[in-house]
């Protein structure tokens, strides 16, 4: 398991995060991975675990990043990033894309977000009712859709805010949507009616110390 | 005979009136049709409604009909995005309308007005700034809001095939709202890389069955896109 190096931080980097989450992921599940840390997901996933990867830009069956000299213009990912296909994957349309996501056939979407309340409430879209022009691309539809939500994202903000919070301030995306949060402390369960639950914490993390760092109650068991 | 296939792109945008409704397809730069914007810019309607997935970047393109004020509104899921600076600019000045809508709801605002559904109710963005104003009604327990159908005047799809009956094939993820938007406009007008000679392509294979579409013109993308 990579955690980081560096001497005055504890817990998984980036990497480490990404690689933990991916050790939850089953064969034969279908899983949306949202742009940013999420999509270093599927870089932990073994090619022989059979996880089937849906881009809503309509690819089911998404494999790893090309060679440089491999790229295809016509076959990018939800970021808009150079992809491949893998052999079995298959394209459609946006609307039989997004039916994967609303008619509830995606085992998994997992997330970033700005915040994730104790009672599963995402906000990952905007940072304020008065932000008139945010983008909300498929947030909103894989929030609703999918059979189940795990968010992937940082403890605090980088000015040190907890983003496990008690209720969320910015405008939401989905409520009570998230199942699971995987954040550089470690990893934490949404039970409904007790809020956010303990699973592990990331090597050299204590309690004390993901409490500090949250805005709600951890709870062990 | 049937003869969808135009040899310019005067006729291929002939007849595109001001105050359209203008679906475009695309995703990024992948399975956009560069050609017809161009030719949109070129042909000059305007106080135009935009429904695209993005809001354009730079200043080519979607961007440029926006900088020359020929679009009052835009409609699109993911209007903020690296480069977005000509949608910036406008929206913050007030010379243009935005209508953010998700992206499958989106997709499927379209869909429902090609298939003849006026509107359908959806759980996405139940519980949110997204749903102000919505009718909402509860299914089996679980609350959804009402969203309406989205027709288009006019379709700009791009696709790799079309005959003169106006099937089309698409390319790898190039597909995306393409033929959702085909659907969804009383004039589609399809940008082929290559022509087929009619009964050459695979019926099993039509992505977009003629009946969507209108006009089809090819076009050279380039070495880049072959």
């Amino acid at each position: 398991m990579p955690g980081t190096q560096e001497g005055h931080m504890q817990g998984f980097d980036r990497k480490g995060m990404a690689a933990r989450l991916a050790q939850d992921i089953p064969e034969g599940w279908y899983v949306n991975l949202g742009i940013g840390i999420p999509t270093m997901v599927g870089d932990y996933v073994p090619l022989d675990r059979e996880v089937i990867f849906h881009s809503e830009n309509g690819i089911l069956g998404m494999g790893p990043a090309p060679a440089k000299d491999k790229i295809d213009p016509w076959l990018v990912n939800a970021g808009k990033q150079p992809v491949t296909l893998r052999p079995g994957g298959s394209y459609c349309h946006h609307a039989d894309s997004f039916a994967m996501i609303r008619g509830g056939h995606i085992d998994l979407c997992v997330l970033g977000a700005f915040e994730v309340a104790q009672n599963g409430d995402i906000a990952n879209w905007a940072t304020s009712e008065n932000d008139t022009a945010p983008a909300v691309g498929g947030a909103m539809d894989l929030g609703a859709g999918a059979k189940r939500l795990w968010v992937i994202m940082e403890h605090t903000t980088k000015d040190g805010r907890p983003k496990l919070v008690e209720a969320c301030a910015y405008p939401l995306t989905t409520p009570r949507a998230v199942k699971r949060v995987y954040t550089n402390l470690g990893v934490f369960e949404i039970v409904p009616e007790k809020g956010f639950v303990v699973v592990d914490l990331a090597p050299g993390v204590t309690l004390e110390q993901a409490q500090a760092a949250s805005g709600a109650v951890l709870h062990t068991q | 005979m049937i003869n969808k296939i135009v040899q310019s792109m005067a006729d291929a945008m002939a007849g595109i009136r001001d105050g359209s409704t203008v679906l475009i397809g695309g995703f990024g730069a992948v399975g956009q049709p560069d050609q017809l914007i161009e030719a949109l810019i070129e042909q000059g309607a305007k106080d135009l409604t935009c429904v695209a997935n993005n809001a354009g970047t730079g200043r080519v393109g979607l961007a440029k009909l926006m900088e020359l004020g020929r679009v009052r509104k835009i409609i699109c899921s993911f209007p903020r995005s690296a480069g977005s600076v000509v949608f910036e600019d406008l929206y913050r000045a007030g010379k243009l309308e935005l209508e953010i809508v998700p992206q499958g709801t989106m997709a499927e605002r379209m869909r429902a007005a090609g298939a003849g559904v006026p509107a359908f109710f959806t759980a996405t963005s139940v519980g949110t700034i997204l749903a102000h104003g919505k009718e909402e009604r509860e299914f089996n327990g679980r609350r959804y809001v009402m969203e309406h159908a989205l027709k288009g005047d006019v379709a700009l799809v791009e696709a790799w095939e079309g005959d003169r009956w106006g099937n089309l094939t698409y390319r790898a993820s190039g597909r995306n709202f393409n033929p959702v938007m085909a659907m969804a406009a009383d004039l589609t007008i399809a940008q082929v890389s290559h022509l087929r000679e009619l009964g050459e392509l695979v019926p099993e294979n039509v992505h977009t069955p003629g009946i969507f579409v209108h006009r089809v013109i090819q076009v050279d993308r380039g070495p880049d896109w072959a």
